[in-house]
């Protein structure tokens, strides 16, 4: 099974604010961002992120061939059981996600 | 909007330049590339001392996360820089959080650098600290907006927060350079309003004030050579033009739309003090190799709000760090980690008098699921594990004597009855560690105003020699 990573440019993570974190998947190109957009379903997404999907703010972005997925922190930056203050690693999750062939 | 240079208001041919040396101060510079910077004669020098990048520990105990020689080396560097271009140089967000408290230890730099130098200024000082009561008043009369998601507040959580700042825009600073000031020593602002103010006040176009503001907030993160740093920003009545100024750099369409993606959940709209930024029209051209030109955002005025931060000191922390070698041990790390839990609840309760209310111990495992926890989705064969144990308590002194309750079981604790006392790697001695105090993030709301500057607060003095 390919993993996402396996088919686009990058995926990163970041903090928007202490209550958000962003994903943005970078396709690289207009094809790939195509394939990329029907297949990765927001459902999936929330369900790998383990946040209801009505919560899930979901750019598919044609002018940069990206896809931005942005939620609320399910704990806030730097809170006690927070493990990742910056929410940087949470990218590698949606990266090894196993999508089609 | 305040009359900041009424010959350059009317002359709408002249286009306002702003000089970015940075994405925060603290963290270096190119010398080489400022120096191109000054050379293409900007109208005023924007940088940004801070922002809740880093945590809520830097606006919890109103400190710096940068060192002071850091802070202060860089300063020098702008302070000439602008003495040489004889405009205005402007910090936000001083020390990190822009607390009253930083900015009066940016204050008191600048105050060492301008004797040092040999330089006579004016500074404007714009405090953004706000007293509990203060913001306590505003959510009685109904004037406080919790977005989404915000901590529950009340006028009793207000008032255990160790520090509350509301988030200046551009009409604040343009307060500030009105003054005349050569140094703006600004507490916390948005990211953006340092850039914007000056051509707003200029009446250059609002929407691409606002996003080249954006897009320059961070430096060169918006060019091809993210940690080259300078970056010029040129704006004018139709749009901006940004330029980096490190060699071996270049802003391409792709390099600024996408910088609108970072750290934004939405990356159309940027809600700011009095209304917000829509760039889903925006147009990126490439002026040439280095240069994009940017057209069609659009300033969508609104209410007049101030978004507020604070954070609350909820306990003090004693981490403790042990190391799994024995790959049975590291096999059943889990399992460990779970009984050596309720085990140390009953000799914490047995001993200190203490019920799980009063404190909470948590063992994280370093090379399991550390970083993601419970979203973790791999499982693998790990050579050792890590075992951090976050011990959180009302006192230094509470967490301190947990932490060395538990040392001898984390060191020793055996997962049958039957086996030698086994005895894991401690990295060093002791193995507990004092953290400190605890900050959360309090505040995800805005406050209303009736004018930009009624919670903020200018202070102007001339500093250095004569």
């Amino acid at each position: 099974m390919r993993r996402l990573s396996d088919r686009v440019l990058k995926v990163r993570s970041k903090n928007a604010g202490p209550f958000w974190v962003t994903i943005d998947v970078f396709c690289g190109t207009s094809d790939v961002f195509e394939q990329v957009r029907l297949e990765l379903r927001t459902e999936a997404v929330a369900a790998l992120f383990q946040q209801p999907s009505q919560l899930i703010k979901r750019f598919d972005i044609a002018d940069l061939n990206v896809i931005k997925f942005s939620f609320p922190r399910p704990v806030a930056q730097g809170a006690r059981t927070d493990r990742d203050m910056h929410g940087a690693q949470w990218a590698i999750l949606l990266a090894e996600f196993p999508l089609g062939s | 909007m305040f009359a900041i240079d009424a010959t350059r208001t009317l002359d709408a041919a002249m286009p306002t330049r702003v000089l970015v040396p940075t994405g925060a101060l603290g963290i270096t510079f190119d010398r080489a590339a400022l120096a191109r910077g000054i050379a293409a004669e900007p109208d005023i020098i924007a940088v940004d001392g801070g922002s809740t990048d880093s945590g809520p520990f830097s606006l919890g105990s109103g400190t710096s996360k940068y060192s002071r020689a850091a802070t202060k080396s860089e300063w020098r560097d702008l302070m000439l820089a602008r003495a040489g271009a004889g405009v205005p140089l402007v910090i936000g967000t001083s020390g990190t959080c822009g607390t009253d408290a930083t900015v009066d230890w940016m204050f008191e730099i600048t105050r060492e650098l301008a004797s040092e130098l040999g330089q006579r200024v004016k500074v404007a000082r714009l405090y953004a600290s706000q007293s509990p009561s203060r913001v306590a008043m505003a959510l009685a009369a109904g004037r406080i907006t919790p977005l989404s998601p915000a901590p529950e507040i009340s006028a009793e959580a207000l008032g255990a927060m160790s520090n509350i700042v509301a988030l200046a825009g551009a009409e604040q600073v343009q307060a500030a350079l009105a003054t005349g000031a050569d140094i703006v020593i600004a507490g916390r602002t948005t990211d953006t309003a340092i850039i914007s103010a000056l051509p707003l006040a200029h009446g250059e176009h609002a929407g691409a004030a606002w996003h080249g503001a954006k897009i320059g907030e961070c430096g060169a993160l918006c060019t091809t050579n993210p940690t080259g740093g300078v970056i010029l920003l040129e704006f004018d009545r139709e749009g901006f033009t940004v330029e980096p100024l490190v060699e071996n750099a270049s802003c391409t369409p792709h390099s600024v739309s996408a910088h609108m993606l970072y750290e934004n959940s939405d990356p159309y709209i940027l809600y700011e003090p009095g209304g917000h930024l829509d760039v889903t029209c925006a147009r990126y051209d490439a002026l040439d190799a280095r240069r994009v030109r940017v057209t069609g955002s659009r300033w969508v005025p609104g209410r007049y709000t101030v978004k507020l931060e604070g954070a609350t000191l909820v306990g003090y922390q004693t981490s403790i760090l042990a190391v799994l070698r024995d790959p049975h041990y590291v096999a059943h790390a889990q399992k460990w980690a779970v009984e050596l839990h309720a085990f140390l609840a009953c000799q914490i309760a047995q001993r200190m008098g203490l019920g799980d209310d009063a404190y909470s111990l948590e063992f994280r495992l370093i090379g399991m699921n550390s970083a993601l926890g419970d979203m973790e989705n791999r499982r693998g064969e790990p050579v050792e594990v890590g075992i951090l144990g976050l011990i959180t308590a009302r006192t230094a002194e509470m967490a301190e004597e947990i932490g060395k309750l538990i040392n001898p079981y984390v060191l020793h604790h055996p997962l049958t009855k039957d086996e030698e006392l086994p005895t894991f790697a401690f990295p060093y001695s002791p193995a507990q560690s004092e953290r400190g105090p605890l900050y959360e993030f309090a505040l995800n709301h805005v406050m209303e105003l009736d004018h930009p500057m009624q919670v903020f607060r200018l202070e102007v003095c001339e500093i250095g020699h004569a």
